[in-house]
């Protein structure tokens, strides 16, 4: 049975903001990875394809925070930019730096591990989204139905990259194997649903985390079987950034991408 | 092949080809063209292609910085139209290449080494969200200009991505006016940083259209004119924007940094206080404020990512 916001008790709607802020600030942020990658990719077409995906994801947070305007939690572009990174709740693999240095200066940006970040990241984010189409809550069902139709294609260019570098050079295969490494390492707090775990399936937004768990490991364990490549195993995190754990890379992500907003807040840019 | 194809000299087949292009007709990359017109054509096309690709660098600081979410998305989406712009183009000069066996990689090599040059308002700072927005309106509107010009270019391949690289510019023209404007309309800080842009980047909009003919002599401009490649001279198509977006700068409060700024009723012309030219010829030789700079930052990426490259040739 589906849900809309008047009819929701303090604690259904607490719990509905709980997760539309894990989504949110997921693609917020890797949006934001995303987008210091532009005019740096390997090639101009890529650039032009990843750019897109960029987009779609920054498009995608934002309609999360629209539900989030709607049920009376601020304005979108004050969740977006006037958050601390205590009050946020993305992953932590989201948040990593994209590689060493500035993006304006002498970026060492690691191409694999955005292949791999990405992959893996938009593999998972398929895995929720297909069970938020059935969530109670119906405007959140929308916009899954919405997303997906966008995934379809990130989630096809990634695991062409994947598959396509990890079938080349030697060299090729060592940077992606660390990559995998380097991702698996922070993957501990994608499927983590934080301290919400109870109140989720109370109020039937979105599947138990093991068994989206096992989901997103078995489509993955298809594609690597063909790669002659071990299955990645999800391990528990050391820190949870669904519980506003943090790395100081996120404060340098926020402190940028906030820097012309904070200017002043209150005023139409 | 019939024979009298085969006997055509040099010469006869110049003239056939003097002959299309007055009569207005458009050459296509297999047809016979003369060496001087496949040489203006790669560099005119490949400065161009590589100018697009730089020019995603000065906007691309504000892209992650951008104050709301709808501006980051308009930002992004414009400077990746940019990138999209530099593809086209190298596609169109990788083909008039061919011939010469150069590829991608070499205008690549070529912008590294200084002999390939970017346009000169691409060498210079972009320091505040004010110059990402002049930028949009300005720069493009003055690309806007001088790609219009060459629309109907007598190569009929760069005609046609002209075609669309201007479609998607006057988006970029209407972006940049829009975060403009929101400046213009608001605080004291946010004019403050519109006027600092305009200040700023006054002179570098006038550069832009390159020197009027005389000072130059013979150049390249005279060449593509003659072919058709374009109609309007340098100063032409300056005048032209002058008259389009001078009252435009003035309706919304701002000062233009030339005080003897006029129109000129009798010779129907703008009278202006010239830039600095020498500022040009530095620039062209990669000494503008930021050439090294940008220069760096697309080394760096091409070099950084060079393994990619290679793997992609190595799929098994």
């Amino acid at each position: 049975m589906s849900t809309n916001a008047v009819e929701m008790t303090p604690a259904h709607k607490e719990a509905l903001a709980e997760l539309l802020f894990q989504l949110a600030d997921d693609d917020f942020l890797l949006s934001y990875r995303g987008s210091e990658w532009l005019g740096l990719a390997p090639h101009i077409e890529e650039d032009v394809a990843s750019s897109s995906i960029s987009q779609d994801t920054m498009g995608h947070a934002k309609m999360y925070f629209g539900l989030l305007e709607e049920l009376g939690y601020g304005k979108i572009d004050d969740l977006a930019h006037g958050r601390s990174a205590k009050e946020r709740k993305n992953s932590i693999l989201v948040e990593r730096e994209n590689g060493a240095g500035y993006y304006m200066e002498t970026p060492r940006y690691d191409w694999a591990y955005a292949v791999v970040r990405n992959y893996f990241y938009t593999l998972a984010k398929k895995v929720k989204i297909d069970s938020l189409k059935k969530t109670t809550y119906q405007p959140l069902a929308e916009v899954a139905t919405k997303v997906s139709m966008e995934l379809f294609y990130h989630h096809i260019h990634w695991r062409t990259w994947f598959t396509q570098l990890l079938s080349s050079s030697d060299e090729a295969k060592e940077r992606m194997n660390k990559a995998i490494e380097g991702v698996m390492a922070d993957f501990g707090d994608v499927f983590s649903y934080g301290n919400a775990s109870q109140s989720f399936k109370e109020f039937a937004l979105i599947e138990d985390a093991t068994v989206l768990k096992q989901r997103w490991e078995a489509a993955l364990e298809e594609v690597v079987k063909a790669l002659h490549i071990e299955s990645p195993i999800i391990q528990q995190p050391d820190r949870n950034g669904r519980l506003g754990e943090h790395t100081e890379e996120l404060d340098r992500a926020l402190s940028t991408l906030s820097e012309v907003y904070r200017l002043n807040p209150s005023v139409p840019w | 092949m019939s024979s009298s194809v085969v006997a055509e000299t040099e010469e006869q087949k110049y003239e056939q080809f003097m002959e299309r292009i007055n009569r207005g007709e458009q050459i296509e990359a297999d047809d016979w063209m003369p060496e001087d017109y496949r040489n203006a054509l790669i560099k005119l096309i490949s400065m161009h292609g590589i100018s697009e690709i730089m020019g995603a660098l000065p906007e691309k600081e504000w892209v992650p910085k951008a104050p709301s979410i709808q501006r980051k998305l308009g930002i992004m989406a414009k400077v990746q139209d940019e990138m999209g712009h530099g593809q086209l183009l190298l596609r169109v000069a990788e083909d008039l290449l061919k011939p010469t066996g150069k590829t991608r990689d070499g205008i690549m090599q070529d912008l590294f080494t200084g002999k390939l040059k970017f346009h000169n308002v691409f060498h210079m700072p972009a320091p505040s969200w004010g110059d990402a927005g002049l930028i949009g309106w300005l720069v493009d509107g003055a690309a806007i200009i001088t790609q219009t010009n060459m629309l109907n270019s007598s190569y009929a391949p760069y005609s046609r991505a002209l075609h669309r690289i201007c479609a998607e510019e006057v988006f970029h023209a209407q972006h940049g006016e829009s975060i403009i404007m929101a400046l213009a309309e608001g605080t004291e800080e946010q004019r403050e940083m519109v006027q600092d842009a305009v200040t700023r980047w006054w002179e570098s909009l006038l550069l832009f259209f390159g020197p009027p003919s005389s000072q130059v002599g013979k150049s390249k401009q005279d060449i593509t004119i003659k072919y058709k490649i374009r109609p309007k001279t340098n100063e032409e198509l300056r005048q032209a924007f002058l008259t389009k977006y001078v009252p435009r700068i003035l309706s919304l409060g701002l000062e233009i940094p030339d005080p003897t700024i006029r129109f000129d009723e009798e010779k129907q012309e703008w009278i202006y206080q010239q830039p600095d030219w020498s500022k040009l010829k530095e620039i062209m030789k990669n000494n503008g404020p930021k050439s090294q700079e940008r220069l760096n930052l697309r080394r760096v990426s091409y070099e950084n990512n060079a393994w990619v490259r290679e793997a992609l040739g190595q799929i098994s």
